[in-house]
């Protein structure tokens, strides 16, 4: 699997071409920086799995605009099983000062994001609480099948597979050879 | 034949409209002086709007500058001047020059029209907002971002919809006779489309039976629609309405002959205006208030 580390900030600073903002502000300059990404997203291999850090530590602040088009429309366009290649996000260095307005995009498209926290990740965003739990389970035990998850979680093996289906085809776990790993959880687990 | 326009001692969001009702029965072309000699105190709106106002007449207006030396002062510090300049023929002695050094000031009046202001603006606040949230209106850190997040999409909102340029503007003042506490104040004012007319761009709009300038606000303010079909359209001024909500602060959006306000507990402005003078583009404002402990009970 192919593992992209992506710096906001340097993105930033590529697009605007000037050392001077380090704030994710205005749709237009969302959508350049999700442009580059996608760029560089590009070199992924054609019909393989790849997962990508996306890093906000160096970003001061970001607004709705910015947020919608960096965030919500880069989930949006991977999150999409139809794809040859399966892109994985995970997002790290996100500090209460981006929260506000990444929370407010992804409750408006219905969306969720693995998110490092510390040592752990844990998935945030719209999801129902069976996807919730099923993931976390899927996270704890780092490599699962729905049999382990429906154990895990006291739901019956055809309710867990649906759910790590469904969280499949939302890009938070991925699919190893009919094994599910948690978007995150192969740095847990090794 | 020369009209003369006299503006309120005290200008402001509200008082604005006495400019707005003198001007409204004259044709566009009509021959104006702004008699701005008696003002004594100008809050960032209502500077903004003056300068709005000009680049609505299809003759250049004379603007009266204010006699008293400190609000001449003050206008000058606010760049007020420098840009009148431009739109106005200036009647009066006033400071040519800008003096450093305003604390109430955290960002002089300044033309947005490009995603770059925005930028320019959101970095130039971000410090001076930072120490006057904290030390002077007491809230927590969480509100310095969420200001700078509320200035940008407010800023926006004329790269967006207005299809030409506008001006913001942010200070700081003690709101004593109001409120009895600091505030800080965003305005932003253009003379663009509009909202009414911005939502009517809207590939397949439909215009509802009550559709005018109130129900326009009505839909863009508190229903987050958007000219634009994409989903995630609209998040900006929801995302204000929700900063304004959170700190106990005012939104106010005039558009056309309305204005929408999301009220606090501590004004008591009507939450819809209707049948105002006309005005075009949007003029936004918002207020941020000192906060209070909640034993007080204001």
């Amino acid at each position: 699997m192919m593992m992209q580390h992506i710096d906001i900030s340097s993105v930033l600073r590529q697009t605007l071409a000037c050392d001077l903002y380090s704030n994710l502000v205005t749709r237009k300059t969302g959508a350049a920086v999700r442009g580059q990404i996608e760029q560089l997203l590009g070199d992924a291999p054609a019909d393989g799995r790849a997962l990508t850090v996306i890093d906000f530590s160096h970003v001061s602040m970001i607004d709705f605009s910015c947020a919608d088009e960096v965030v919500a429309k880069l989930l949006l366009r991977y999150a999409d099983d139809d794809q040859a290649s399966e892109v994985y996000f995970l997002f790290r260095g996100v500090t209460e000062d981006h929260w506000d307005a990444i929370e407010a995009v992804l409750e408006r498209h219905g969306l969720a994001l693995a998110l490092e926290s510390g040592d752990d990740v844990r998935v945030v965003g719209a999801l129902s609480d069976g996807e919730r739990r099923a993931w976390e389970a899927a996270y704890r035990l780092g490599d699962a099948n729905a049999d382990d998850v429906a154990a895990e979680t006291g739901t019956d093996g055809a309710d867990a597979r649906d759910m790590l289906e469904a969280l499949w085809r939302r890009r938070l776990v991925m699919r190893v050879n009919g094994r599910y790993v948690a978007v995150g959880g192969t740095r847990r687990h090794g | 034949m020369t009209h003369v326009i006299t503006v309120p001692p005290s200008l402001d969001d509200h008082s604005f409209e006495q400019v707005l009702e003198q001007v409204a029965p004259l044709p566009d072309d009509a021959k104006l002086v702004v008699d701005a000699r008696h003002v004594r105190w100008a809050s960032p709106y209502g500077l903004t709007a003056l300068l709005t106002f000009a680049q609505t007449r299809q003759v250049m207006p004379t603007l009266a500058v204010p006699e008293l030396d400190d609000t001449a002062s003050y206008w000058a510090r606010t760049a007020f001047f420098q840009h009148a300049e431009e739109l106005y023929e200036l009647r009066g002695t006033y400071p040519k020059r800008r003096d450093a050094g305003e604390s109430s000031v955290l960002l002089e009046i300044t033309p947005i029209a490009k995603s770059d202001d925005v930028h320019d603006v959101v970095g130039r606040v971000q410090e001076r907002a930072q120490r006057i949230i904290k030390s002077e209106l007491k809230l927590e850190s969480k509100a310095i971002i969420g200001f700078a997040m509320t200035l940008s999409e407010v800023c926006q909102n004329i790269i967006e919809h207005a299809g030409q340029g506008g001006w913001v503007a942010v200070q700081s003042y003690n709101w004593a006779r109001r409120l009895g506490r600091r505030v800080v104040v965003i305005a932003v004012c253009d003379a663009g489309l509009g909202f009414r007319k911005s939502l009517e761009s809207t590939p397949g709009h439909v215009p509802t039976d009550r559709w005018d300038d109130a129900a326009a606000l009505e839909a863009a303010v508190i229903r987050g629609v958007s000219r634009f079909r994409d989903r995630g359209r609209g998040q900006g001024l929801a995302g204000t309405r929700s900063y304004v909500g959170r700190w106990k602060g005012k939104l106010s959006v005039r558009s056309g002959t309305a204005r929408i306000s999301i009220v606090p507990g501590w004004d008591d402005d009507v939450p819809l205006a209707e049948g105002l003078p006309a005005f075009p583009g949007a003029q936004v404002q918002v207020i941020i208030p000192e906060a209070v402990p909640e034993t007080e009970g204001r």
